[in-house]
């Protein structure tokens, strides 16, 4: 066990190491300096500004103090916004997206599986039917044209909620919605199709024919094992939720971090843009993680680290 | 004969004794099948016209085609011509999808942009079938040190944020179609390459693979004629499957300004137009994109789920 999370552990920093390292060179094989764009600043201002951000360095000095910075938790500074720092940006963002994004996961989570096991138990039924369309229409529609079709619906042509913004709950109804949609249709579908394979097993005829009752046979015996083919999407869903969140919190205007890494690129702030890159990997990375060890808590039979026979 | 034919009086009186004769025996006709035999590929086809919503799927996407290719030649305006003095026009006989704020025609830009939606997602496919299906199958059909080498690169490439990693590209590049084609292709073969690999490794074991290389095949032969054409199925579903995530990318990128830009149409561009004027009720600027962003995933995903049915011979009847 132990063997297996220090050889997790080093793949993880291995990865997001590349990760920095990627990012870090390709932001600096972008053309032209930050500073030369639209303020013409004169020749030794511009001297002295690279020289504050150790632009002036050579590339490989620069790339070993951003490592130097990173190991110590500081993400550097914001070119264009010259008070700030991308610390101050992502503790600021991040409290907000996070709550957006747990939220997310959690609506699409319980509504997806609830879905889903509704749908395998009326297997062909009507219900089937409308759950899975639900379920295509919810991963055809882009969370943007969700989100979008969502504030002309509910807040502008029936002002149920607000239009835009994060302050109280009402607020986050609509933009949790638009982005919980896509996930939760995929939890749906593979629930389905893994709940529909499992009720087929001999364990749950026993089951029905030691008399439990049908709502112990679907939770206990059924969901239980149903449950890991979705655990194994949860990774990516998490990375699609986490990349939906720029859109999200453009559209509602949500000061979150994705707001501030759309802003960041659309200003060209570079290192905005690798602190929260660098970030959201990392986010990443730990999200696999756990995904992992709740593989490993459904299905005692997997033991992590051990060969598993395929 | 004689013998039968008392039997059967034995049984049953009453039935006549002509309606016993029995059946002559044709040596010749007994090898002959009577149902045309089905190769794979139009087992599955039938499979496939059975699947209404697949076949819906693909009739729209037929449609898209047409829509894409004729859609700006037969509309009486072009893409990029501004008449400011028709301003947010609702869809009329002049303007069929109605008019932009800066008077441009939205049913030549809605074409337009399938056009670039379909040229994305067709060319993101080609390009991850040929890298994924290379590099997959030369890590499957190799095995050993090569493969586990191989797959690890994939595996650290497939543990990386797609979306984040085209965003990143985008950005130091600089937005265009070609980049934005590019950029879907760094990461998005890493799937097709895992599903190859791992098809070509369960077949590399089967006997006519032997066979093949018993007669002295070369390797590069045995991939393409005795291991490709067995693992084309679960390929196509995937290429239908990396479309509409690609057209999806494209949409995503030129929403957040990162993509298509101006005066270039795309789905993505129009709907982030539109969503600005959504509070003053110019709705046809953000339903047109949006409806045909919405509607080609929504075939191309129950193509994919039809074609994934239909292409799996366990299913085979």
């Amino acid at each position: 066990m132990n063997t297996y999370y220090i050889k997790r552990l080093v793949s993880m920093i291995i990865t997001l190491w590349l990760i920095i390292t990627g990012t870090f060179f390709l932001m600096h094989s972008v053309p032209g300096s930050p500073f030369n764009e639209e303020r013409r600043t004169n020749e030794a201002v511009q001297k002295n500004l690279e020289a504050y951000y150790n632009l002036d360095k050579p590339l490989m000095v620069q790339y070993g103090n951003y490592l130097k910075q990173l190991v110590q938790g500081d993400l550097g500074p914001s070119i264009k916004k010259s008070s700030q720092t991308v610390n101050d940006m992502l503790g600021r963002g991040f409290p907000v997206s996070f709550e957006l994004g747990f939220y997310t996961l959690l609506v699409a989570i319980i509504s997806g599986i609830i879905l889903g096991v509704i749908a395998a138990l009326r297997h062909n039924g009507f219900i089937d039917y409308l759950a899975m369309s639900i379920a295509v229409i919810g991963i055809s529609v882009p969370n943007f044209v969700m989100a979008t079709l969502l504030i002309q619906q509910l807040a502008v042509n029936f002002p149920i909620f607000p239009v835009a913004t994060w302050q109280s709950p009402k607020h986050m109804v609509l933009p949790i919605l638009a982005l919980a949609t896509g996930p939760m249709a995929i939890i749906a579908r593979l629930t389905r199709s893994s709940m529909l394979e499992v009720l087929t097993q001999d364990y749950i005829k026993t089951a029905k024919a030691k008399g439990l009752s049908p709502v112990k046979i679907v939770f206990k015996h059924a969901l239980r094992n149903a449950l890991l083919p979705v655990v194994t999407v949860l990774g990516s869903l998490a990375a699609s939720i986490l990349t939906g969140t720029f859109v999200i919190e453009k559209i509602f205007a949500i000061p979150g971090m994705g707001k501030y890494f759309v802003d960041s690129i659309n200003n060209r702030d570079y290192p905005v843009i690798m602190g929260t890159t660098i970030f959201y990997s990392a986010i990443l990375i730990f999200m696999l993680l756990l995904v992992d060890l709740a593989y490993g808590f459904l299905d005692p039979r997997i033991k992590l680290g051990k060969k598993e026979a395929k | 004969m004689e013998l039968r034919k008392q039997e059967t009086l034995n049984i049953s009186p009453d039935i006549p004794d002509e309606w016993f004769t029995p059946k002559e025996k044709n040596i010749k006709q007994a090898e002959t099948v009577v149902r045309p035999s089905l190769s794979y590929w139009k087992d599955s086809w039938h499979r496939l016209l059975k699947n209404k919503l697949a076949m819906a799927g693909l009739v729209f996407l037929v449609f898209l085609a047409v829509f894409a290719i004729f859609g700006p030649i037969i509309s009486p305006h072009t893409v990029e011509k501004q008449t400011l003095l028709d301003q947010n026009l609702p869809p009329s006989g002049k303007y069929w999808f109605g008019t932009d704020d800066l008077g441009r025609d939205v049913f030549t830009r809605t074409a337009y942009g399938a056009r670039i939606s379909l040229f994305v997602g067709l060319m993101a496919a080609l390009i991850d079938f040929v890298i994924g299906v290379t590099y997959g199958g030369i890590a499957g059909y190799k095995g050993g040190r090569v493969d586990n080498l191989m797959m690890r690169f994939v595996e650290i490439l497939y543990g990386l944020p797609y979306l984040l990693v085209v965003i990143l590209v985008m950005v130091v590049i600089g937005p265009g179609l070609t980049t934005i084609i590019l950029a879907l292709s760094i990461t998005g073969w890493v799937g097709m390459a895992r599903i190859v690999r791992g098809q070509v490794l369960q077949i590399k074991n089967y006997e006519f693979v032997l066979a093949s290389k018993t007669f002295g095949t070369k390797t590069s032969r045995i991939i393409r004629k005795n291991l490709l054409p067995n693992t084309m199925g679960p390929i196509i579903v995937q290429m239908t499957l990396t479309i509409p995530s690609a057209i999806f990318a494209e949409a995503f990128l030129s929403f957040i300004g990162l993509g298509i830009q101006a005066p270039h149409a795309s789905w993505g561009v129009m709907a982030n137009d539109g969503l600005s004027t959504i509070l003053s009720g110019y709705w046809w600027r953000l339903f047109f994109p949006t409806l045909f962003i919405s509607l080609t995933m929504f075939a191309f995903n129950v193509l994919g789920d039809g074609l994934q049915d239909a292409l799996d011979p366990k299913l085979r009847r």
